[in-house]
């Protein structure tokens, strides 16, 4: 048994993280979350130029062709950094629909652009408070055109082109709609380094993904696979919160002992580290599941995706509270982590949605 | 990533599944499999008399102790193979907790003369001999080095006088390991002293203790005027804490993942229990508890795994390994409680008789208490990943540098 990574995929990763470490720093991500900027477009750039967004991509549609498990390492260093690019909406879900469902015309066109970081892809589902159903969706494709507003689209402001969940003669469909005059309006997220938007179609051009009427199947497997990135993200940030918590608990000074000597702080911190193991563990399991396609997929990623939601919220919260008051200061960075753990908390699904589908994908009790 | 033996891996664990087949004591399986919560179930046969039997079988056939060196009886196989050797076993690996004491701390602890070790290891590999380990006092539980338990020179043996507790399988024991304090004048660490001892000495007397949940799976150690050779010292006069630590740390070294959670025990109940709302599955509440505690016991699982994985690449398993039973401990607690709650009066029926599952919930809700507590506090286990994994500091200590003797206690300062 080898549950690990190669060592070929580690170093892939330290490069990353020694590209991220320099480059995008969290002084970066508060310029992008404080200023005008929609992303941190140097860092997205040198992501390019060291092939990072093409990792999974196939060679022969401008990829690398390196599978999943480098890319999850990838999104374990980006979530570490909390980095302000539009990767996880760029790669594990536009990306990603087009190499699942696309047609090879599709996948030629879109994937070279997405694989260089030229074109910045993401998903359009969302429509308002409620989550989107089989029934509930508004914005409706009529052939090549679609109509309708999209709330809350991540990255909506700094994206080339959406895949969009539509209502349509068939039932539900995914289209693909460049956003090239798409009226868009900034929305205020938890997390703003995020550039968030609203999408407000009339009559805009788009293209089928997939077959008609099988729109709400194909996001289902979307968000699954999707779902082990976006836990890599999350185990990435929930580490580098409860490093932040850690070493503050050493320099910290109160009662005359460091803060850290404390059993109340040890026993959190020591909480923290075991939600971020269970969910280190069951990634790296469903890292593997998304690798080989395997026959549970979507158990692996409901799992790790609930044990992530789970380890990231838990580090991101205590971290503020090892840190008491200075915590709550805007100066001090523990706020970026709450923010972004909640944002990816949210990002596919809150955590009750991937409970159910947790549950729905467990094998029948053995009674 | 890849979850397949390796070719040596392949052989080696087809060879052991072959022996087992042919070796194993089927009849056994069935109640075997039934066990848990704090018992080992063999139907209508005598539970002690079926261990020793399979761990004759399996040292007669050298898959008894693996690890160990052949010299001593073992088979010097390798740790992963001996986690397969583990998997292979399956249910009947539950028959070993007689010998879990001596072979899991006792033996390894064996510092003594090469002639001990000859005259002793065998014996424990094959079943001949049962150990068990006398650390724990009424006053010494978390904070182990505070026993009190007295050993005095006096010629070529030490005199004992004092009282363990919570030592499993003393009853059915031949030797035992004992710490002792010979010096109550220097620091409390520092003034310890282990030796072993024949458990048919006169003075020593064992008395089942009465536990919360009804069983009586330990008992208490008495010694009054124990007579015990010098030459039965392990280690030096004043080392018993470095001696005590390595056996502490052969407990800890091994490797969760087949710990008892509770999870399959909540999943079959809630799949047949009907409920107000209906069936208890398509409970939102029940459904939300389900998806936290599989996602936990996967996590163990796979956690177990990335364990595998390293001692299979020659790596040794650090003290990370510690959460498997912090979390499998307090989800069990959990599991009974909220599973109780979900029956309602009938819930709490502790009759196997009546009803089946209900009465495994009950076992689980009295028996989960000891859980977080044994072999290590819920919150000792917290201390030590706060400070061996994060590196945090050492907590303040009221007794550092403090001869024992001296040290405030509930007897010398008459709190109670």
């Amino acid at each position: 048994m080898n549950f690990d990574f190669s060592s070929e995929d580690r170093m892939i990763q330290e490069q990353v993280r020694r590209f991220l470490s320099e480059q995008s720093p969290l002084s970066m991500h508060r310029s992008v979350m404080e200023g005008e900027a929609l992303q941190a477009t140097e860092v997205w750039r040198g992501l390019a130029e060291l092939g990072l967004q093409g990792t999974a991509i196939p060679e022969a549609y401008g990829g690398v062709g390196a599978g999943y498990l480098p890319l999850c390492l990838v999104a374990q260093e980006l979530g570490a950094v909390l980095a302000a690019v539009p990767f996880s909406s760029s790669i594990y879900l536009a990306a990603e629909a087009i190499t699942c469902f696309g047609s090879t015309d599709q996948k030629e066109r879109y994937l070279p652009k997405l694989a260089s970081g030229e074109w910045i892809g993401t998903l359009a589902l969302s429509e308002g408070p409620e989550a989107p159903t089989q029934t509930n969706l508004k914005v409706a494709r009529s052939a090549d055109t679609l109509s309708g507003k999209k709330l809350v689209v991540p990255h909506g402001l700094a994206a080339d082109f959406a895949v969009v969940l539509v209502a349509s003669a068939a039932g539900t469909d995914l289209v693909i709609a460049g956003l090239e005059g798409v009226e868009r309006v900034a929305i205020e997220i938890v997390d703003p380094s995020i550039a968030a938007a609203s999408l407000h179609f009339e009559q805009a051009q788009c293209e089928g993904l997939g077959n008609p009427g099988e729109g709400w199947a194909m996001l289902e497997t979307l968000q699954h696979r999707a779902a082990v990135l976006y836990a890599f993200e999350q185990i990435g940030g929930a580490e580098q919160a409860l490093n932040m918590a850690v070493a503050y608990a050493k320099e910290r000074f109160a009662f005359g002992r460091p803060i850290g000597s404390f059993q109340a702080l040890k026993h959190m911190m020591a909480d923290m580290y075991v939600a971020l193991k269970l969910a280190e563990s069951n990634a790296y399991y469903a890292a593997w599941a998304l690798q080989n396609d395997a026959p549970d997929l979507r158990l692996a990623a409901a799992t790790a995706r609930v044990s992530a939601t789970q380890a990231f919220q838990l580090c991101a919260r205590d971290n503020i509270q090892v840190h008491g008051g200075m915590g709550f200061t805007w100066a001090f960075d523990c706020h970026l982590f709450y923010r972004r753990s909640n944002y990816l908390a949210l990002a596919l699904g809150g955590l009750n949605e991937w409970e159910n589908k947790l549950v729905d994908a467990l094998p029948s009790a053995v009674a | 990533m890849d979850f397949s033996d390796t070719q040596t891996e392949t052989e080696f664990r087809q060879t052991a599944r072959v022996w087992i087949q042919d070796n194993a004591p089927a009849y056994l399986q069935a109640p075997l499999s039934g066990s848990g919560f704090g018992s080992t179930r063999t139907g209508d046969f005598d539970p002690i008399a079926e261990a020793k039997k399979w761990q004759k079988t399996k040292a007669e056939a050298g898959w008894a102790c693996i690890q160990w060196p052949k010299e001593y009886g073992g088979r010097g196989a390798t740790p992963i193979e001996s986690v397969i050797w583990g998997q292979e076993e399956g249910v009947y690996g539950k028959l070993s907790g007689t010998f879990i004491i001596g072979q899991g701390m006792c033996a390894p602890t064996q510092v003594g003369t090469e002639e001990q070790k000859q005259r002793h290891i065998p014996k424990i590999v094959s079943g001949e001999v049962a150990w068990c380990q006398g650390y724990s006092e009424p006053g010494a539980g978390s904070d182990l080095a505070a026993l009190q338990t007295k050993a005095i020179i006096d010629g070529d043996n030490f005199v004992i006088n004092g009282q363990k507790i919570w030592t499993s399988g003393a009853q059915h024991s031949d030797y035992g390991i004992l710490i002792t304090r010979t010096d109550s004048e220097v620091a409390k660490h520092r003034g310890l002293t282990m030796f072993f001892l024949d458990m048919k000495s006169e003075g020593v007397d064992i008395r089942p203790i009465k536990q919360a949940n009804g069983d009586s799976g330990f008992n208490e150690v008495f010694f009054d005027n124990v007579r015990i050779p010098d030459v039965q010292r392990l280690g030096d006069v004043g080392d018993g804490w470095k001696v005590a630590l390595t056996t502490l740390m052969n407990e800890r070294l091994a490797i969760g993942g087949s710990i008892a959670t509770g999870f399959p025990e909540i999943q079959a109940l809630v799949s047949e229990l009907i409920i107000a709302s209906g069936p208890a599955n398509d409970n939102q509440a029940v459904r939300s508890k389900l998806a936290d505690w599989y996602a936990k016991s996967a996590g163990l699982k796979n956690t177990g795994a990335r364990a595998i994985s390293a001692l299979s690449k020659g790596e040794v398993p650090g003290p990370e390994n510690s959460i498997g039973k912090l979390v499998a401990g307090g989800m069990m607690q959990d599991i009974a409680k909220f599973a109780v709650d979900l029956q309602g009066l009938g819930g709490l029926v502790t009759d196997p008789a009546i009803a089946r599952s209900q009465a495994q919930i009950q076992a689980m809700l009295m028996r989960s208490p000891a859980v977080r507590i044994e072999g290590g506090t819920d919150q000792i286990l917290r201390n030590i990943i706060a400070e061996r994994v994060l590196g945090l500091p050492e907590d303040m200590r009221a007794d550092k540098g403090i001869a024992f003797s001296q040290i405030p206690s509930s007897q010398n300062t008459g709190a109670r």
